[in-house]
């Protein structure tokens, strides 16, 4: 009798976490953030691959100053997608609807920060030599453009807070929150003020 | 605060002397970083300036009267730094490397506890939400971000400047920056040349050669406080009420 009755409580403890955890790490989550589809479709191995050529930093540079150009403007694309290359429907809407009007395209960017922070690229790659990909991920290798993430109240993307809420995930990318950067400063002895990062 | 010996020590050498209290270094400040402007008819001291210039008489009579003008900003006191002692929110830190005081606007909470705390009135509180003359907007500096309201808000040495140097350093491969590649605005747009600015740390800099001199001193240095700026005079009276005084009582400001 119990041995019955710790059983149910067992059992009612489990289900408990599962629903608990299920809520916590997916049904929250997902009520909190709005799915937005980027306003193009866009193929990153289809730019990298041999019949294109090119190169990460034909597009993503850095300035000579040293700030970072981020998503290239119209005027890169405009070199290759002066007519339509193919019939694709992402195609044809990038030459009526941006080239030809000479229009920007409003991409949505993953790794948005606020403001008051200060990101230099330049610090991080060229001086600490740490690679694209520990904090975007294999973006430069997808296919298409997944929708953005973005937190209903604050307007923040997902990326920012990370994808992974257990922590046990050893892959990029990983989140992008002052914690994140604070951890790797302290890690490597550099500034970690509040002014070394804010402005 | 300090966990490690500071590398750099930025701090300033102010000659009351050659000030004329024009107001410059005020308005270059206040351009540079995004102080915005209060309403019209606000009371003086709810106003917004990271760095004030005051003038001070020595309240006799002609021909013996004489008016020295005191710019003050931040002190960035390097002991017992009064304001971060009192933030209940750790909004206030002192830089370990290189001993700029900051202020983070995000964290504050708007308690003003480090403006009473404060010995040198250096310290702002944003009473309005920031608001630019239209028309303006284009001169904000894209490296600063302004405070909102609700926030007390001080100089940073222009640390806006500072990372931009950091930026264009790392750009060359280095990761430190050299003297010449950062100053601050006041120091830059002062008509006079009385505002040095530097690492006090080396001994070579004219910043702290200056510092060092006879004619040097700290404002309210029996405090303790330390203060990373320090003050040229010749004038035996100015010293006397600068460093001894509190300043606003008998000082007037430019309002």
């Amino acid at each position: 009798m119990i041995l019955t009755q710790r059983r149910t409580t067992i059992l009612f403890f489990i289900i408990g976490l599962v629903v608990a955890m299920l809520a916590g790490w997916i049904a929250v989550p997902a009520a909190l953030y709005e799915s937005i589809e980027q306003p193009l479709g866009f193929s990153h191995v289809v730019h990298t691959s041999d019949d294109a050529g090119m190169e990460c930093d034909d597009c993503h540079h850095l300035t000579s100053e040293g700030g970072f150009a981020g998503i290239p403007k119209i005027a890169v694309c405009v070199d290759c997608h002066e007519e339509a290359i193919g019939t694709s429907v992402d195609e044809l809407k990038l030459v009526e609807e941006y080239i030809k009007p000479g229009r920007e395209i409003p991409w949505l960017v993953y790794a948005r920060q606020p403001d008051n922070a200060f990101f230099p690229h330049v610090r991080h790659t060229r001086l600490a030599k740490i690679p694209c990909e520990q904090c975007h991920g294999d973006h430069g290798q997808t296919e298409t453009l997944r929708p953005l993430k973005r937190n209903r109240f604050t307007g923040y993307s997902r990326d920012i807070w990370g994808n992974d809420f257990s922590g046990i995930t050893t892959s990029p990318p990983f989140s992008m929150k002052m914690s994140d950067c604070v951890d790797c400063h302290r890690k490597r002895g550099v500034r970690d003020s509040c002014l070394a990062c804010h402005k | 605060m300090t966990k490690t010996t500071p590398k750099k020590r930025y701090g300033m050498v102010i000659d009351i002397d050659r000030c004329d209290g024009c107001g410059a270094c005020m308005v270059a400040c206040s351009l540079e970083n995004n102080v915005s402007v209060v309403p019209a008819g606000a009371a003086p001291h709810r106003g917004l300036t990271w760095i004030r210039v005051y003038s001070v008489t020595n309240k006799k009579e002609y021909p013996d009267s004489d008016t020295a003008y005191l710019p003050v900003s931040c002190q960035h006191c390097g002991n017992e730094t009064p304001c971060v002692g009192v933030c209940p929110q750790s909004a206030v830190d002192v830089d370990p490397k290189n001993g700029i005081v900051s202020q983070i606007p995000e964290r504050c909470m708007g308690c003003r506890y480090c403006m009473v705390a404060c010995p040198y009135h250096a310290r702002y509180f944003n009473w309005w939400d920031p608001e630019w003359p239209e028309g303006t907007e284009h001169l904000l500096n894209p490296g600063v971000t302004p405070r909102m309201r609700g926030v007390v808000e001080k100089c940073n040495f222009c640390h806006g400047r500072h990372h931009a140097a950091q930026e264009r350093a790392a750009s060359e491969g280095r990761s430190e920056i050299e003297p010449n590649e950062y100053q601050t605005a006041c120091a830059e747009a002062c008509p006079n040349g009385a505002i040095t600015f530097g690492d006090l740390a080396d001994k070579n800099s004219e910043v702290a050669k200056l510092a060092a001199g006879p004619e040097s001193f700290q404002l309210l240095k029996s405090l303790g406080t330390e203060p990373k700026i320090y003050y040229l005079t010749q004038r035996g009276w100015v010293r006397d009420m600068a460093t001894r005084t509190p300043l606003i009582s008998k000082g007037q400001s430019h309002d």
